[in-house]
């Protein structure tokens, strides 16, 4: 078990190590370098384009360069921005703050809700509550994000004024301010994500249910409830662990649509912003983030899996 | 008014609604009634309506289908009449089931010490706090070795019998009064099969329960069951004491399945039963069996027969139950193995000194836990050599190794040491990657499970287009024509091409994956339990199918099974494997006659054989083990034979009799 968890560690940190690389060589590789691009628009001359280089210390060897990014971003410090004045961790920080907040309260809405749905959908199979159910969340899934949204701003905010439809609030506030503004976008982003997860556990919860073990557990005389929470909702929801992470981790890389249309200050705007900015390393600097929250998420999604899935854990705990 | 039988089935009728709105019959009119104290098989091929049957005498029906006419009481009760909940108070407890796959019908989730608890929880009397002691007592009960560690593990952590007698323990657990069984021992090892079955005879007779027996395996009916039912296309045909249904048969249908189970006391192939079942919602105009029937005429075709007593006492669905004297008598088999014998001179494959490991050395593990010794190689000092145009079988229990010898010679698992040679002089490479193109065709493996090895959505003719494009560049016309002529061979025809896996039978699945073997025209092939999945008939008829294709072309087998009769049907030698050591090795019928190497002895000693008059002989406590011990001889823990000391500490001698026959034994062969 131990030995397990100490090779998916190290796995983790090779695959962040690899990405970093990739995120670095691959600013390095584009034409001309964050001075001329920021500088690009001012027609700038080759004193200022020196001058800036000098003030971000392009004149160093990459490697240098990638080895004290790389140094700094595992203490926390992400360096400059290109305007060479802002702390990098702190604008991200702010965003990174207010994506997990929006992040979180979707998932707190949206995976039980999510799972109570599959669940029932997938137990009335092909009868009313599924029907509907069904019905509703191909329907989630295939309108855009952006026109539900619209949508519900035009309803919640505009006819009933119920809701403000946009966020106001500065991307420093504390996380009490930006209640009730996030509300919509949180009731967008949890639909969206429901429809995923709960097809999964209803169709999870199908092929369960058709399973030899579940006739074995009712002609042993098992009355039908205490059957569906001993025997199939253990065994059912086992798959659903990995689509929550991924959709966990959907949601903290940033949800830029959703941002966009809200003026959420998350992840996802200030990485358009920085990029209609050219702002390289602020850039890096999220893509260094985005990619790290994915090998976590994933990570401890896999130890979840394992520890819940007798099969899994017992393969590294006895011989 | 007399007392119903205890379980009692009245002209039930289930079947299901087709998609075009019909509804389709699988089960027609059929009565079956069975009193304390008794045990009934029920026999047919898959297909017939076994399982339906049994479950319908609990109240259950699977997803779709329903119970058209008839009733089906237990106990006087009407089980069809029950709603759930007072269904749920019966089930488990006073009628119990043992399910047709028990290692899919345990929870994986939960412990087994859970499961069978829960058993206790529903409908045993006993107090709450004997609930443990009880639990590790009725694992005892089925001999399941060191029940308290057992109780803690979990379904995936046993072995196939182990999972199948938890289920047996399962069922026990409500102290029923009637046992459903369905298939409680197919897929099992012979000593493990054997050791269940007595243990059920004795408990059927302890408790005076009532027993249904389903099972295509008329061995292991023989062995448990007083009366015998034979069912055929979801009707009843034959009902009547298990000597008169096992040894006289007076239908063509059993006579038929009956003919097709190979015997341990012959060394020809069994009769095949031509053709299949009509499947349910084919119209039937006068007797469902009347396009496999030698006896069939023009009445049978247009007037279905009835179920009716006969003289002697026996119920038939036939009109011509006089006239089965004239078919071929049970025990003498018209379907000789013809065989070509092996060409003594050339060898096809050699195998030298095989040992094949599991354990894989991995760099962190050896980091942290230096060290540590490895253990024994699950296949060791296999030296066999395979003369070309020759069938070897190789036998022994799960977990012996038939299969990683295999894959070895596949090229799908690299062997730690030895050389396996092809024609003497080619050295196979280890890893089929590396293997050249030639070599590749050389070799065709089939595996035991048509549906995992056929890929479910590609066609008849895409299965068979890809060997030939990739051995013999072929398309257009002549990849057709190649398809369809090998269709022809495994005597299919190319009408076949057309259809998907799903929409051939088990038989059929069996004989594409064969065809797709000899597409490549491959000298050597490989046979992983190629018929342990299909029923009797089925079997028989693949098997006469192998041999018929080795005698047009000269291949050579390694066929693979733990069905000794049907090793001993197809092979010219045969290998007996105990945990990956070999124990001996000979032509066919010296293998099967004295002397035996011990292990042979248990092995043949376990057989069920289709007669009620031969008994097996068991050994006292054998329970499959784990892994090869590190020393010594590989049968010590379980050999009756042992003679001590010298089994623990020294490899047994190789000691060669006649004719190539070796036996590896401490005991001098005069004695075995
Ligand atoms: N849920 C279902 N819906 C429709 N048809 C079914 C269903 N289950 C079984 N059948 C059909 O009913 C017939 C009888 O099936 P059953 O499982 O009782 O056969 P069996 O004799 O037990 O076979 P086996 O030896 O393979 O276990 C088969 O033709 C099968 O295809
Ligand atoms: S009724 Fe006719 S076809 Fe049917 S089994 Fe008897 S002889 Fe054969
Ligand atoms: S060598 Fe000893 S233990 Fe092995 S089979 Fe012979 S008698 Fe039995
Ligand atoms: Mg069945």
């Amino acid at each position: 078990m131990l030995l397990m968890l100490i090779r998916r560690v190290l796995l983790g940190l090779v695959t962040v190590c690899i990405v970093s690389l990739i995120i670095f060589a691959g600013v390095e590789i584009l034409p001309g370098d964050a001075c001329t691009q920021f500088l690009g628009e001012y027609q700038a001359d080759d004193e200022l384009l020196a001058q800036c280089r000098k003030d971000l210390d392009l004149n160093r060897p990459a490697i240098d360069r990638f080895a004290e990014w790389a140094g700094g971003a595992m203490t926390g410090d992400l360096g400059l921005a290109v305007d060479g004045k802002t702390k990098i961790s702190l604008i991200v920080g702010d965003r990174l703050q207010n994506s997990l907040l929006l992040a979180l309260c979707a998932m707190g809405i949206g995976v039980p809700l999510a799972l109570m749905l599959g669940v029932i959908t997938g137990l009335w199979r092909d009868r009313m509550p599924d029907l509907i159910g069904s019905t509703l969340a191909i329907f989630a899934m295939t309108i855009p994000e952006f026109v539900s949204a619209t949508l519900l701003i035009l309803i919640f905010s505009i006819w009933l004024g119920w809701l403000p439809g946009i966020v106001l609030t500065s991307a420093s506030a504390p996380a009490a301010e930006f209640f009730p503004e996030i509300l919509l976008p949180v009731i967008v982003l949890s639909l969206v994500m429901c429809a995923h997860i709960m097809r999964m556990v209803r169709s999870s919860v199908i092929e369960v249910m058709a399973g030899d073990y579940i006739q074995m557990a009712t002609l042993k005389g098992v009355p039908y409830w205490p059957m569906v929470f001993r025997h199939a909702l253990p065994n059912a929801l086992l798959p659903a662990i990995n689509v929550v992470a991924l959709t966990i981790a959907w949601l903290l890389g940033g949800v830029v649509v959703i941002e966009v249309v809200f003026n959420y200050p998350g992840l996802g705007r200030l990485m358009i912003d920085s990029i209609s900015d050219r702002d390289l390393p602020v850039v890096q600097s999220i893509a260094l983030i985005v990619a790290s929250v994915y090998v976590c998420v994933n990570l401890a999604a896999d130890l979840l899996t394992m520890l819940a899935n007798p099969k899994l854990r017992t393969m590294y705990t006895r011989k | 008014m007399s007392k119903q039988p205890f379980i009692s089935v009245k002209d039930l009728s289930v079947g299901y609604n087709s998609r075009s709105g019909s509804t389709i019959e699988v089960l027609r009119n059929v009565s079956l009634d069975i009193n304390r104290g008794e045990s009934i098989g029920l026999v047919g091929e898959s297909g017939s309506g076994k399982s339906t049957l049994a479950l319908a005498a609990m109240g259950y029906f699977k997803r779709g289908l329903r119970a058209l006419a008839g009733s089906a009481h237990f106990d006087e009760i009407d089980v069809l009449a029950l709603n759930r909940d007072e269904l749920q108070k019966i089930r488990g407890g006073r009628l119990a089931l043992i399910p047709q796959n028990s290692g899919q019908s345990l929870t994986p989730t939960m412990r087994i010490g859970q499961q069978i608890n829960e058993a206790l929880q529903l409908h045993s009397k006993v107090n709450a706090r004997q609930f443990q002691s009880r639990v590790i007592e009725l694992l005892a009960q089925v001999r399941l070795p060191d029940p308290t560690a057992l109780i803690t593990r979990y379904p995936h952590e046993l072995s196939g019998g182990q999972q199948q007698r938890v289920a047996i323990a399962m069922a026990l657990a409500g102290e029923p009064d009637a046992l459903l069984l369905d298939e409680p021992t197919t897929g099992l090892d012979v000593t493990t099969q054997a050791h269940i079955l007595e243990l059920l005879r004795e408990l059927a007779q302890k408790r005076n329960m009532a027993m249904l027996y389903v099972s295509h395996d008329l061995g292991a009916i023989s062995r448990v069951c007083d009366r015998v039912v034979v069912m055929y296309a979801g009707e009843i045909v034959l009902t009547g004491t298990a000597r008169q249904v096992l040894l006289a048969p007076r239908h063509p249908y059993a006579h038929g399945l009956l003919t097709s189970i190979p015997r341990l006391n012959q060394t020809s192939l069994p009769l095949a039963l031509d053709g299949r079942p009509p499947m349910p919602g084919e119209a039937i105009n006068g007797c469902a069996f009347a396009d496999r029937c030698a006896l069939v005429d023009e009445k049978c075709r247009t007037t279905p027969p009835d179920l009716h007593p006969i003289p002697s006492g026996e119920n038939v669905r036939c009109f011509k139950s006089d006239m089965i004297s004239d078919m071929p008598a049970l025990n003498v088999k018209a379907g000789q193995r013809n065989s070509a014998r092996p060409d003594a001179e050339s060898a096809a494959l050699g195998l030298e000194s095989l040992a094949i490991s599991y354990e894989k050395k991995d760099w962190l593990s050896s980091l942290l836990t230096p060290g540590a010794t490895p253990r024994p190689a699950t296949v060791d000092a296999i030296n066999i050599k395979i003369q070309r145009g020759e069938t070897l079988g190789l036998v022994g229990e799960s977990g012996s190794g038939k299969s990683t010898i295999l894959k070895a010679i596949a090229g799908l698992i690299s062997p730690r040491e030895g050389v396996l040679t092809l024609h003497d002089d080619i050295i196979l490479t280890p890893r089929v990657e590396d293997r050249p193109a030639p070599t590749l065709r050389q070799i065709q493996l089939i595996f035991q499970n048509p549906d995992d090895s056929l890929n479910p959505r590609h066609t008849v003719a895409q299965i068979l287009a890809q060997p030939l494009r990739l051995y013999y560049s072929l398309s257009g016309s002549a990849l057709h024509d190649a398809s369809a002529d090998l269709l022809e061979r495994v005597r299919l025809g190319a009408h076949y091409l057309d259809r998907l896996p799903s929409q051939l039978s088990g038989g059929e699945k069996q004989r594409v994956a064969i065809a797709r073997a000899f597409a490549a025209e491959p000298e050597i092939v490989l046979c992983d339990e190629v018929t342990s999945a299909l029923d009797v008939s089925v079997q028989a008829a693949v098997l006469d199918l192998l041999d018929e294709l080795k005698t047009q072309q000269g291949t050579t087998y390694i066929f693979v099974s733990h069905d000794l009769a049907v090793v001993k049907a197809i092979s010219d030698r045969v290998a007996v494997l105990y945990q990956g050591r070999l124990c001996e090795i000979g032509p066919a019928d010296a293998v099967y006659k004295a002397p035996f190497h011990p292990y042979t002895d248990v092995l043949l000693g376990a057989v069920l054989e289709p007669d009620p008059d031969i008994a097996p002989i068991l050994s006292a406590d054998d329970v499959v083990e784990l892994s090869p011990p590190a020393r010594g001889c590989c049968f010590q823990r379980r050999c009756p034979r042992k003679l001590g000391d010298i089994c623990d500490h020294e490899t047994p001698p190789v000691r060669e009799l006649a004719d190539g026959h070796v036996i590896r034994c401490h005991v001098p062969a005069s004695d075995l």
